[in-house]
């Protein structure tokens, strides 16, 4: 920024006043932190490769997993994931032309751009907690064995997955929830899930066209279908119901797939969420005159920078989680 | 406050008249580039899946190498890298990618490792 430049130093390098590789200060210190910040979305989408390689044979297949839009129903993979990342960069793009108009120094037009960006920021966060919200919600149900390992069901006909309230019989029972106001006082527990685990199996022993699918993906590139006997066999290895996805059980597959979609999506959406809130401030500063008074918009470049940082991490979560 | 920006993208091939036209340029530019992952992504055509390239479907070099592309014009054109000087762009991006590439490889490698021993070693883990 030459504003920020006092010329009496020209010629004298080590006289203090220069600027390392043309960049201002804050310029450079923001390309520092970006740098250092790449290198931990780095280490957290190697560490998913890392999972990921270890069980590269039973891993979800993402496609699978996030198939729903908001407001409609039905079977829609990668879709609005997709308009997430449209929306990202868009936001991206209100973001440069706020900086662009700020070198031009037309207050209204960067208060206007940087307004966008803040709306295509929120919608973004807006968006990836609705998708946390259907995770963790979860669609089918499952149930889980002894080893940890997942079993959906499927319908024989269809090759479609079944949800438990489809089949699932009801068997009466005089168990109930313990709560810490009855017996033992400082022992509780959780409501449970909606279907026990013999009203599963008897639902799939009373349907003969229900199928377990296990987490094993064949040759096809396609989770296993067992067959009728070789499902009610695996059955008696089950030990539980899930329904959703936390950060101990997850309904789509293994659980660590669930752990790295919470950390990763949520240390992203974090930043994401940060980034709005800096862009406010700035925003609040551009109506303000702040940088008028001041002669540059250099703090709108700034928190550009960062901004822009946040789109080019998704680029790569969407990547590594979605699509490969 | 003039700027000197480089208005020129794909090595010289396609010229703006200003730094406004040039991101509209770049967003129509990644914009492509996302709906042609996304609808690779959604197909999954059957060449792509089943045909290995070093150990790697071919769909998912694709993938990867199109992201690299994404993020190199956001970098270039939103982040104004073109407009740096040549040290803070090998500053950052030399860092970074000999950094990344070599965390990738050790820990890609050794996640490999653990699978063979999953599947041939004496150990059990679906019980």
């Amino acid at each position: 920024m030459d504003t920020t430049v006092t010329n009496a130093t020209t010629g004298k390098v080590w006289g203090g006043g220069n600027q390392p590789m043309g960049a201002s200060y804050g310029k450079l210190m923001m390309w520092f932190f970006i740098l250092s910040d790449a290198l931990t979305f780095s280490g957290f989408l190697v560490s998913y490769g890392f999972s990921r390689f270890k069980f590269l044979d039973i891993w979800p297949i993402a496609d699978e997993v996030f198939t729903h839009v908001p407001f409609f129903h039905g079977n829609y993979p990668m879709y609005y994931v997709a308009f997430m990342t449209f929306i990202l960069i868009m936001s991206s793009v209100t973001m440069v032309l706020a900086v662009d108009a700020g070198h031009h120094m037309k207050q209204s037009k960067v208060a206007i751009y940087m307004f966008l960006t803040i709306i295509g920021g929120g919608i973004f966060v807006g968006s990836q907690a609705w998708e946390w919200g259907t995770f963790i919600k979860g669609s089918y149900g499952a149930v889980e064995t002894r080893g940890g390992r997942i079993l959906q069901f499927v319908d024989a006909e269809t090759g479609h997955q079944v949800a438990l309230a489809d089949f699932a019989t009801t068997i009466e029972t005089d168990r109930v929830q313990h709560e810490a106001k009855n017996g033992i006082w400082f022992e509780s527990e959780s409501a449970g899930t909606t279907y026990r685990l013999e009203e599963v199996v008897a639902g799939v022993q009373s349907h003969e066209n229900i199928l377990v699918r296990t987490e094993t993906i064949n040759a096809e590139g396609k989770k296993t279908v067992l067959d009728r006997l070789e499902s009610l066999e695996i059955l008696n290895q089950a030990v539980g119901v899930v329904e959703g996805a936390n950060l101990i059980h997850n309904e789509y597959g293994h659980r660590l797939f669930a752990d790295f979609f919470f950390f990763i999506t949520g240390f992203h959406g974090f930043h994401v969420f940060s980034g709005v809130m800096i862009n406010l401030i700035i925003f609040f500063n551009v109506l303000l005159g702040t940088y008028e008074k001041r002669g540059h918009y250099e703090m709108v470049e700034k928190v550009g920078l960062y901004w822009h940082f946040v789109d080019l991490v998704w680029v790569f979560v969407f990547t590594f989680f979605y699509l490969v | 406050m003039a700027q000197e920006h480089n208005l020129a993208i794909f090595r010289g091939t396609v010229k703006f008249k200003n730094n406004v036209q040039k991101i509209w340029g770049v967003l129509i530019f990644l914009s492509i580039v996302t709906t042609i992952e996304v609808i690779l992504g959604i197909f999954k055509p059957d060449f792509l899946v089943h045909t290995n390239f070093l150990h790697m479907k071919l769909l998912n070099w694709i993938f990867i190498i199109l992201t690299l592309v994404k993020a190199y014009y956001i970098t270039w054109d939103f982040m104004h890298m073109r407009d740096e000087k040549g040290s803070l762009k090998k500053a950052v991006v030399w860092t970074s990618v000999f950094l990344i590439l070599y965390l990738t490889a050790l820990i890609l490698i050794e996640g490999n490792y653990i699978y063979d021993v999953y599947q041939d070693g004496f150990i059990k883990w679906d019980f």
